[in-house]
């Protein structure tokens, strides 16, 4: 029995995974053991190299958030290790399923790869350290007590004798795991909770970071694909005649009766020769979607006899007729595209004995389970090696059709390494697209301007019914309230108020939903943060003490408001011009709030001059990547409100690249003045928080600078000069 | 056939005439460091150096270059991950998926080249490079503490000489 397993039986490494949830395989899972490197482990987390190179493993993946380093300064935290000679490697899930998820959960999304994974992690690193300091006190046969660790080296002060991590680590390898494992107070931290530069810049720097569309295989072909543009539909003919006869041009085949591929020597030819194949779509039912009728189907939600409760307090009812003034409005999100910047893409090899996947994936379980049907063989047969990620922001965990249509291709050619790139027309049509909602607000105030009543009735789209429609509960979606729920360490309404109600009547396209960074709380957050924003220039108060006012138990959301009204003057003039917005929302465990300062020329020009935002996380592992998550979040969340809008006509997607679905560019990009105040005693997460509040800040800015609401996005729609 | 300068070396090319140079410094040379974003000059993310110029590589064909033209891809911008806007971003921790980042610091070497004291109108007016990681705040950093390390280093340069 290897450490690994004694430690898995020991309980809570394997504990912590079990706790995790996550994917169920129902498979045999076999019990062989499946080393990732070649060196032996000291156990699942923390391998040490002869030449004391440490190798951290990293179940979470790394895309650009920072997680990798995050996770690994953790680790090296409780093993004291000489952070100049750490490194990281994934484990497969191939692996991870053999040793029966020693690694826990792979999923990389909701901003959870450091507080979903640091307690087992930070318990690995220590359990490691322990055994480093056991295996020197064998050797000098002294007790283990006298010996101390720092920067790699263990020391035993009474003889002057010490020893590198690298000499002992076989002999600490072989020892059983420790029972009790301590993990140090945050504040003791040296590794953690310092800036320290990203174990993975240089790479980035001078073109040698392989990600995995720059995968290469010898014998490898190239493929291209094109799939249905509207949804539901099939193949119903096509004529390759012409694409058959181009150079390098291998094979032409149709998949999943959907998806036309042309297999070839490289890509570019690949792709040349699709586009010269005629194909005939069967359009299928939802050929006459449009944008228009979407919307129709949505606005009738909202008034809907029925639908599911999200928050409930008071009488809503009662409240809202018996008001003195009463505040009523309409909002709507529409569908948004991730455009990470590598397009979806996989390689694989298949034989009847073997099915290998190399991939971009935020969830390499969820790849592996989505191999394993496509390739028809048992899950022991297969595994997903994963590559580094060009983006992900949810796309890579909502769905992995591209490694299925990878594996399907490859089947057809036994042997054959495949790669598969979706052209980005094809990446920008078929994406797994944020879910449009709309939302009608009816708030209740008495006659000193205090709320007494609020009613959001959203109407829309349900990720989980499109994607995972086995998570939904008795039909309802929880995650449609993110950020709007009672209570919960995810995220909690931030307002009292006595009569509440929040619910949710579904409705939903045909258009496949996905998790598109900081989900269901973009839009709950404008809604909510807008509506409050209404209502406080309705009673006629401003907007930061209209919130506070209710904010007296919610001491969290209040904390980083009072941040951000202090840092950026709140009351105080601002240059001419210029006007103040604010929102607060809390999200996947962490509170943040942010200011926005804008101004609107004459012409109905949009300057945003300077956000100012703070986040609690409760600890931070390396605060300048939460400062860089924060920028990265208000660059995607403000690209959104901007410029981000896919339409539908005729049953399809109509933008199909970056010319036709505008982003964010530099010059757009405000300053933003990060202050991440960490109060401790809780994990939350910093890949999406701030994001939440990017948009209601400078929609409430627009409307302090023009009188004008705007209740729908993209801005770009919308003329902003003065009402 | 096409014959190309690529970092100081000549390849022939067996590829047909219209292919875009991206997949030919990609497929047939071998050099993935240069990214396919969109393929149609809309994000950067293939940004080579022709003569020094900023050029989106996935929209020109391979037929509209010649031998005499000095292609440079971010492999060739330096041997040792050296060149100023390269230390910048490491200093700063610039990129963070970096898919985009080869282009960005093509984009930038050359925007320094044409500025070596670039304001922020002339950044907004050259960087027009995609980021969906959002990382401009620190290519804008990055971009100036180049320039300040750049203009350093040749007034120390001056020094010694004089
Ligand atoms: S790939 Fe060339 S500009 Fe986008
Ligand atoms: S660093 Fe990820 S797209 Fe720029």
């Amino acid at each position: 029995m290897t450490i690994a397993q004694k430690l898995s039986r020991r309980g809570f490494l394997a504990g912590a995974a079990v706790a995790t949830g996550g994917l169920s395989i129902g498979f045999h899972i076999p019990t062989a053991e499946a080393a990732v490197g070649d060196t032996p482990e000291i156990n699942a987390w923390v391998v040490v190299k002869p030449d004391d190179t440490v190798v951290i493993r990293v179940a979470r993946v790394e895309m650009g958030q920072g997680t990798l380093t995050g996770l690994a300064q953790l680790v090296a935290e409780e093993l004291d290790a000489d952070w100049s000679k750490v490194t990281t490697e994934y484990p497969t899930p191939g692996q991870n399923v053999a040793r029966k998820r020693i690694w826990g959960d792979f999923q990389t999304a909701g901003s959870r790869g450091i507080r979903g994974s640091e307690d087992y992690v930070r318990k690995g690193g220590a359990a490691a350290r322990l055994m480093l300091m056991q295996a020197a006190a064998n050797q000098w046969k002294v007790p283990v007590g006298e010996v101390t660790t720092s920067k790699g080296v263990i020391t035993h002060k009474a003889s002057g004798r010490s020893l590198r991590y690298g000499k002992v680590a076989l002999a600490a390898g072989k020892l059983e795991a420790p029972k009790d494992v301590k993990i140090k107070d945050p504040k003791d931290w040296t590794i953690a909770g310092k800036p320290l530069p990203r174990l993975d810049t240089k790479m980035k720097l001078d073109g040698s970071q392989i990600y995995s569309i720059d995968f290469k295989m010898p014998g490898m072909l190239n493929a291209a694909i094109k799939e249905t543009p509207v949804p539901g539909g099939k193949v119903k003919s096509f004529d390759a005649a012409k694409a058959e006869k181009m150079r390098g041009v291998k094979k032409v085949l149709v998949i999943d009766g959907n998806a036309v591929v042309v297999v070839a020597d490289t890509w570019y030819r690949a792709k040349t020769a699709l586009d010269a194949v005629n194909i005939v779509w069967d359009e299928g039912a939802n050929a006459s979607v449009s944008t228009a009728s979407i919307k129709a189907m949505l606005t009738e939600g909202l008034d809907a006899k029925q639908a599911f409760v999200g928050n409930k307090k008071g009488d809503v009812e009662t409240a809202i007729a018996g008001a003195t003034k009463k505040v009523e409005a309409v909002y709507r999100y529409p569908y948004q595209h991730h455009m990470t910047m590598e397009p979806m893409n996989a390689t694989a090899q298949w034989t009847p004995e073997k099915c290998l996947v190399w991939t971009s994936t935020q969830n390499a379980e969820a790849a592996l389970a989505t191999a394993v049907p496509a390739s028809g063989l048992p899950i022991e047969k297969c595994d997903v090696i994963r590559m580094n990620l060009g983006g992900g922001f949810g796309r890579r965990s909502s769905s992995h059709d591209y490694v299925r249509q990878t594996v399907l291709v490859a089947k057809e050619m036994p042997g054959t390494p495949v790669k598969l790139i979706w052209s980005r027309e094809q990446d920008v049509t078929h994406g797994t697209y944020h879910p449009t909602t709309m939302c009608k607000l009816t708030g209740a105030l008495d006659d000193k301007g205090n709320v007494v009543g609020l009613h959001m009735r959203i109407s829309g789209q349900s990720i989980l019914a499109g994607l995972r429609p086995e998570a939904l509960v008795e039909g309802r979606d929880p995650g449609t309230f993110q950020g709007l729920n009672a209570q919960g360490p995810e995220g909690q309404f931030g307002y009292e108020i006595p009569n509440l109600l929040v619910d949710h009547a579904m409705r939903n396209p045909p258009f496949r939903p996905g998790f598109w960074r900081g989900v269901n709380n973009n839009q709950n957050s404008i809604y909510l943060e807008c509506f409050i924003d209404e209502m406080a220039h309705a009673a006629g108060q401003d907007p930061l003490e209209f919130r506070r006012k209710m904010m007296k138990n919610y001491p969290k959301h209040l904390a980083v408001l009072n941040t951000v009204a202090e840092k950026s003057g709140w009351g105080k003039p601002t240059a001419p011009g210029v006007f103040r917005g604010i929102s607060q929302h809390m999200g996947y465990g962490s509170y943040v709030a942010a200011v926005a300062e804008v101004s609107v020329s004459d012409k109905g020009a949009l300057k945003i001059h300077r956000i100012v935002a703070a986040t609690d996380c409760g600890h931070v592992v390396n605060p300048q990547q939460v400062a860089a998550q924060i920028e990265g979040s208000f660059a995607y969340g403000l690209s959104a409100l901007l410029y981000g809008e896919m339409t539908v006509k005729n049953g399809r997607m109509e933008q199909e690249n970056f010319d036709t679905y505008e982003v964010m560019k530099m010059a757009d990009m405000p300053p933003v003045e990060s202050y991440p105040v960490p109060s401790g005693g809780f994990w939350g997460g910093v890949g999406e928080p701030t994001i939440f509040v990017a948009a209601p800040a400078v929609l409430n800015a627009i409307f302090a600078a023009t009188g004008k609401r705007l209740r729908d996005v993209p801005l770009k729609n919308f003329d902003l000069r003065k009402a | 056939m096409a014959r190309l300068n690529i970092n100081g070396k000549i390849h022939n090319i067996d590829v047909e005439p219209d292919t875009p140079l991206l997949w030919a410094i990609r497929e047939q040379i071998g050099l993935t460091g240069t990214k396919y974003g969109c393929g149609v000059a809309a994000c950067g993310a293939c940004t080579v150096h022709v003569d020094g110029v900023p050029t989106r590589s996935c929209s020109l064909p391979v037929s509209s270059f010649t031998e005499k033209q000095k292609i440079v891809t971010i492999e060739g911008l330096s041997k040792t991950v050296t060149h100023p806007i390269q230390k910048a971003w490491l200093e700063l921790d610039v990129p963070q998926c970096g898919y985009c980042q080869s282009g960005q610091i093509m984009a930038a070497a050359a925007l320094l080249v044409k500025h070596p004291e670039p304001t922020d109108a002339q950044i907004n007016e050259e960087m027009t490079n995609i980021c969906r990681c959002g990382t401009y705040n620190r290519i804008r950093a990055g971009v100036k503490l180049a320039a300040k390390n750049a203009k350093g280093a040749k007034s120390n340069n001056k020094a010694q000489r004089a």
